[in-house]
Formats: C-alpha cells, structure tokens, sequence
C-alpha cells in the first residue's frame, strides 16, 4: 500500500475557534476517498490542509514520503500547481478566458508552451461532451458545463491528487452524476488519487471509501487508519 | 384501497401488451424487472392458471405438443380493469422502516451503550450499499440506472434520518432516560 497524502493529527484553528482537533487519514495512491460530515465539522479545512493551502497549527501533513507542512509558501506553491488538482463548488473559472483557455491555465502556468497547452486542453472537449464550445466565454455555459470545464482544468495537468470541495453542491443531482461519472472515469484512467468533500452520500457513493469529520476529528476510517 | 406491488398484476400488465406465451412473459418479467429475483416458470405457469380461473385471463390458442408453453394467453377486460385500476393507484408509503433503527437507538441510549458508534457503523453498511449500486449504474444501461436509483434515493433518505438522528443524541437521551 502506497500512502499519496497523508494528514498526522493535524490541529487547526480559525482564530479562537477550533476547526481541525487531531485529525489524522492517509489516503493510498490511485484511491477515491470521500470525506463527509455536517457542515462545519472541519472537512474542507481537513482537505485544504491535506493540499498545503492550509498550514495547520500543529500536527503533520505528508504528500508522496515529503513532509508538506513545514515547506516554504513557494514550495507548496509549485506542489500545488504542478502535482496537485483542485475543484471548487463553482467552478471558478476565469470570466475573461475562453473555455479553453481555462482548461489550459495549469499547463500555461506550468510553462506549457501555449500551442501544446491549447491543442492539449482541446483533446479534452469530446470527452467533456463539449465538442465545440472552446472559443465560448464561462458566462455563456450552464452551471453542469461550467463545473464539467473545472473538472478538465483540475485534470489537464495529470496530477497526481485532485482535491475536489463540494464539486457538485452548485449542480442538481442528474448533471452532478455526470460531473461524478467523469471525475471517477478520468481519475481510474489516469491512476490519480481523488479527496473529495461532500456531504450528499450519492456523490460519496462514487468512493471507494468514506471518513467522516466530526467536530474536528476523524472518526470513522473503514480500511487503511482502523 | 392502496395496492402493492405484485406477480399477478406485472404479468397481467405485461399481457396487456400483447397475448403472450409463459415463457416470453418471463423473459419480459426478469428483464425488466427481476434483477437479482428472476421469476421462477412454475410461479409464472401457477398464477397464470390463477389468474385464468379469476377471469383475467384466457388461452387463445393451443399449439401443438404437450406442456405449458403450447397456450398463448391474452387478458380479459377484467384483467385490464384491474391493470388499470393498479397503475392509477398510489404505492404505499414506507414510513416503518425506521422504526427498527429508532428502537435500536432509543434501547442504546437507555441502556448506555454507544448509539453514536451504531450509527455510524449502520451510515457504513448504507453507504457500501450506496457504493455498489453506483457501479452497478456506471456498469450498466439504462433499466439497470433507473432500478438502482429508486435503492439509492431511498438509502439516502435512511441516511439523511441517521444523520439528523446523530445531530439529536443528547437530547433524546434526556428524553428517553429522563
């Protein structure tokens, strides 16, 4: 078994109030883990530590054997951007960029030159079921497109984990199964690790595995921690 | 009056199709909607013969050979009423399925055990349930996608219940160990 990221009683804290209280999981490579639990029980803060946006007050956070939360901003900065994935609930995209210009981002970020960034982005379209909407500004898709366009753009770069945080809270059940279906698909073909929060257990029902946050602390490990 | 779900009126809704033989009612019956129970011949020659003797049915036509298959059977205007009568009827609302979680939670706290943990251990059981029927939806066509939704809404429904049940220990603990 092969830790990709791992979280060692991580303390967190918004100010005075308490978020994260020892919490600890390891999620194994190639693994969809599902991370659930009532709102405000710490799980999106679990997970933004999990990708070095977040620097706990105490505790470990470890990705692929490197030690991720004592490294500098600009470290974790490149570790974000070129190993890790990520999907927000509204899918974020750039209002002044077309579709796939979007999807392109990470690679052109990743010094990608612009041509292959673009020809690579576009390979995705089909997949997506938007053949044809490249030149389209984000204004101009649904939400279930838009949040289709995110999840290309988490993916383009072939990370190694995507962290995906309430990826389709925005988006009505039928087109959010879509966005799942997708996500899991392109996540087993490419072998990429997924940590993705919600808290509706039709989309953790695409997991391999749950944890439950709960007032700060993981409770409840079905494989790995138990 | 509120009806259930039934052999009998499957089958009569499948010969009001078209006149059938048992066996092509079978195969109708188990793709459609016997996954994981297929329909058993004898059960299917059994309420055919019942439904014949109430009237629903009759056997148009008798083919050649021997055994149940040579008769072709076609539904009577009693067996379409009923049909009928079926379709426009609601099914039966489930509200008593909790109640066998709401008992085991409501003893746990009155005995002191752990209710919190069995209702965790029960959110794991339901969502492993969760999982399988998802593959079964992403392995699958479109009957398959529509049967394990019908499961899947429903066990999300059991555990939006755990859920606000969890949220509400301490104060059914006051309630049932006063």
């Amino acid at each position: 078994m092969t830790i990709a990221v791992e979280a060692r009683e991580v303390v967190f804290s918004f100010g005075t109030t308490p978020a994260l209280r020892e919490a600890s999981i390891a999620v194994e490579q190639g693994e969809i883990l599902a991370i659930m639990g009532p709102s405000g029980s710490g799980k999106s803060t679990l997970l933004h530590c999990l990708a070095g946006i977040l620097v706990p007050d105490a505790g470990e956070v470890w990705f692929d054997g490197e030690r991720v939360d004592t490294m500098r901003e600009a470290r974790r900065s490149v570790l974000r951007r070129e190993r890790f994935g990520f999907v927000f609930q509204f899918g974020q995209l750039v209002p002044e960029l077309t579709v796939v210009e979007n999807v392109a981002l990470p690679l052109l970020l990743a010094g990608v030159r612009r041509a292959e960034a673009l020809r690579r982005a576009s390979g995705w379209f089909a997949r997506l079921g938007l053949e044809g909407m490249q030149q389209r500004r984000s204004g101009e898709l649904s939400g279930g497109q838009a949040q289709r366009v995110a999840l290309a753009r988490g993916l383009v770069a072939e990370p190694r984990v995507l962290f995906a945080d309430e990826p389709t809270g925005a988006l009505d059940s039928l087109t959010g199964e879509q966005v799942m279906d997708l996500m899991v698909g392109t996540a087993r073909e490419q072998g990429t690790t997924v940590v993705l929060v919600t808290h509706e257990p039709r989309v953790a029902a695409y997991a391999d595995r749950e944890v439950i946050v709960r007032d700060g602390q993981v409770i409840a490990h079905d494989r790995i921690a138990s | 009056m509120v009806v259930r779900m039934s052999v009998p009126l499957t089958l009569l809704g499948l010969l009001d199709r078209e006149p059938s033989h048992g066996y092509d009612l079978k195969r109708a019956y188990d793709t459609y909607f016997g996954r994981g129970k297929q329909l058993p011949f004898g059960q299917v020659y059994s309420t055919l013969s019942r439904l014949a003797r109430d009237g629903k049915v009759m056997i148009s036509e008798v083919g050649p050979g021997v055994g149940p298959d040579r008769k072709q059977y076609v539904i009577t205007d009693v067996g379409a009423t009923d049909v009928d009568q079926w379709l426009t009827q609601p099914v039966e609302p489930e509200p008593h399925l909790q109640s066998v979680l709401f008992t085991k939670v409501a003893l746990a706290l009155m005995l002191d055990r752990p209710a919190e943990e069995y209702l965790d251990t029960q959110r794991r059981a339901h969502l492993r349930r969760m999982r399988e029927l998802t593959e079964i939806k992403r392995a699958g066509g479109l009957v398959d996608v529509m049967l394990a939704d019908h499961g899947l809404y429903h066990l999300e429904a059991d555990l939006r219940w755990i859920e606000a049940t969890s949220a509400r220990l301490d104060a059914l603990r006051k309630v049932v160990r006063p």
